[in-house]
């Protein structure tokens, strides 16, 4: 009886620790069957044109999407100087001089801020950029990605600052040093790697996102003079070609597909590979 | 220049007052407290106007049709005769499909990666896992409409079909479109936030925890499940709350695979539409103040769910990483 039961629970304790790992297993590789469907599908219609030409009218076959890539590092531009700053002076402003109650009030907000969809960010942008001027730019996209930007950013920047010894802000201030100076020539540069971890992958993030852009920045089929026109982004653009009826804008939709991730992935890494440095010094 | 540095510098601090102040202002420190907090302020500035915005553009919507809106089933932009309720009934069974595929495959992917792999293969598969976090959106709807779609359609769907066709669940047309495959979508996009949220959490729970089970003669799954989950439990839900959440508000994924049709049907094979899906594809083409207005008042509608989703999660994780959920 006794030996029974024993036998059943070693039996219950081995298939559920395999089913475990089968689960862990089977979630990464996922990860490897994206990066091998883009590769398969997108490598095989990736040529220099899609870098360099305009995209052809409906029933032409080839063209590019030059525009596109340089709408979404347009785009990506204005969320970096609209957003980054914001970020990084509330995050000292978190990490170095909050009080309690009002730092909490920040922070809290700034999570909520983080889990709004990305696709009412877009409403609110629209509402803020688009309505008042009555047509899409790509500064109301800039605004879209630029809010979506700043949380991100916040805490990954308080964090970091955080972590910095607090011996370092005692020998500065020993030395004469002022708060603020201590935070500029001290604090800042000792957390400069994480910081700017935080934001590359901030802007990692924004640079594949589409909702948002939908209706603000709307789409292109040529180039964008200045930042009052639409303009194509890589994200709106896969997704337009992807719902398509046409094979041509498919094998496109991949294409862009596997250049998009490929920014993505790439700038994670990169991202990871400045913090593993930073902390090794 | 260095000659006015070196008299700030010797001058004695006055004690208090107005003077104290101005030296304090003379030496930087509340300027860039008084900067930084502008700065922190805004992002309150800035929520609250895109609640402000969203309330105001949607007055048309909720004025016409007040609390009527919610319960109304039709969708026609021809009358001008507008209600929400296929998007939040598809909004709502997307993300509970979701659910059901994520929570037991990322709990148990969560358990491996904290109690049985080793330090240094358990962080590797944690970053691949939040590098899969990191894939856009768009690119999952496209690997949906051209893998997943007739994949459903051909294999997975007939499969399902054959054993509980019976059910109303199951039952009627399988386009490769509808409910199911886009909960399914959604399912695979955040897996990766319950696991590596779980993770954490699991992480914390103390030591003796783990080992006062297994001196008591538990096995190692025993122990995991009896000792080590519960005292993680109210973190755990705080993970699944934060993905629900994300599948709430999801949109272009579930846009390319849902079929978009405002429909409420129980047969999970039908084609449906969500609140984001409807907002991401009439918006531009939405004619009309009213249309327009109905559309925000949705994007309202999804921005209240998450937002209070996203509260409860963060008071529960913070919760449990506090002071550990005891068992009760």
């Amino acid at each position: 009886m006794s030996r029974a039961r024993l036998f059943w629970r070693k039996a219950v304790n081995n298939v559920m620790l395999t089913l475990t790992g089968v689960a862990a297993l089977g979630v990464v590789s996922v990860l490897f069957l994206i990066l091998g469907y883009l590769i398969w599908n997108g490598g095989a219609s990736l040529n220099l044109n899609f870098f360099t030409q305009l995209p052809k009218p409906v029933g032409e076959t080839g063209g590019g999407m030059a525009n596109a890539i340089v709408g979404s590092l347009k785009l990506l531009f204005l969320a970096a100087i609209m957003g980054l700053p914001v970020g990084l002076m509330a995050g000292v402003y978190l990490a170095e001089f909050g009080g309690k109650t009002f730092s909490f009030v920040i922070r809290y907000t700034t999570d909520l801020l983080n889990g709004v969809p990305s696709i009412v960010i877009g409403i609110f942008a629209y509402s803020l950029v688009v309505l008042p001027v009555k047509h899409f730019s790509t500064l109301a996209g800039g605004v879209a990605l630029a809010v979506m930007v700043i949380p991100i950013t916040v805490r990954s920047t308080e964090e970091f600052l955080r972590a910095v010894p607090g011996n370092m802000r005692e020998a500065a201030m020993a030395l004469g040093a002022s708060k603020w100076k201590t935070i500029a020539t001290v604090v800042l540069p000792a957390a400069s790697g994480g910081i700017l971890t935080g934001m590359l992958l901030s802007l990692a993030r924004v640079a594949g996102e589409t909702a948002p852009l939908l209706f603000t920045a709307f789409s292109n089929r040529f180039w964008s003079q200045g930042w009052e026109q639409p303009i194509a982004s890589l994200p709106v653009m896969i997704y337009t070609y992807a719902i398509a009826p046409y094979d041509d804008w498919h094998r496109q939709a991949w294409a862009a597909g596997l250049v998009l991730l490929g920014l993505v992935l790439v700038s994670n890494l990169g991202a990871r590979f400045i913090l593993a440095r930073t902390k090794a010094v | 220049m260095s000659a006015t540095a070196t008299t700030i510098a010797h001058e004695v601090p006055p004690k208090s007052g107005l003077r104290a102040f101005v030296h304090k202002l003379r030496s930087g420190d509340e300027i860039a407290h008084l900067i930084t907090l502008v700065f922190a302020a805004s992002i309150l500035l800035i929520t609250s106007l895109l609640v402000i915005e969203l309330w105001k553009t949607s007055h048309l919507s909720r004025a016409k049709f007040g609390w009527m809106f919610f319960w109304t089933r039709t969708w026609d932009p021809i009358f001008d005769n507008f209600g929400a309720a296929p998007f939040i009934y598809g909004t709502l069974v997307t993300s509970a499909i979701a659910l059901v595929i994520a929570v037991p495959l990322g709990l148990a992917a969560a358990i491996f990666l904290s109690e049985l792999a080793p330090r240094k293969i358990s962080d590797g598969i944690s970053f691949l896992i939040d590098l899969l976090a990191a894939v856009p959106s768009v690119i999952y709807g496209l690997l949906g409409i051209f893998i997943v779609v007739p994949l459903m359609r051909t294999t997975v769907g007939p499969a399902i079909k054959s054993v509980l066709g019976f059910t109303p669940l199951f039952s009627g047309p399988n386009y490769g479109v509808g409910f199911l495959t886009a909960g399914i979508v959604l399912a695979i996009m955040v897996v990766p936030f319950i696991i590596s949220v779980s993770r954490e959490v699991l992480l914390t729970v103390p030591r003796e925890q783990r080992e006062a089970a297994m001196a008591l003669g538990a096995t190692r799954w025993e122990s995991t499940w009896q000792a080590v989950v519960p005292w993680a439990r109210t973190g755990i839900l705080g993970s699944v709350f934060l993905a629900l959440a994300r599948a709430l508000g999801e949109t272009m994924a579930v846009t390319m695979v849902i079929g978009n049709d405002p429909k409420i049907t129980a047969s999970l094979f039908a084609p449906g539409y969500t609140i984001a899906s409807v907002i991401a594809n009439e918006f531009t083409e939405a004619t009309g103040d009213l249309y327009l207005s109905a559309l925000i008042e949705l994007g309202l509608v999804l921005f209240l769910m998450t937002f209070i989703l996203n509260g409860l999660a963060r008071i529960l994780i913070v919760a449990t990483e506090r002071g550990g959920g005891r068992p009760a």
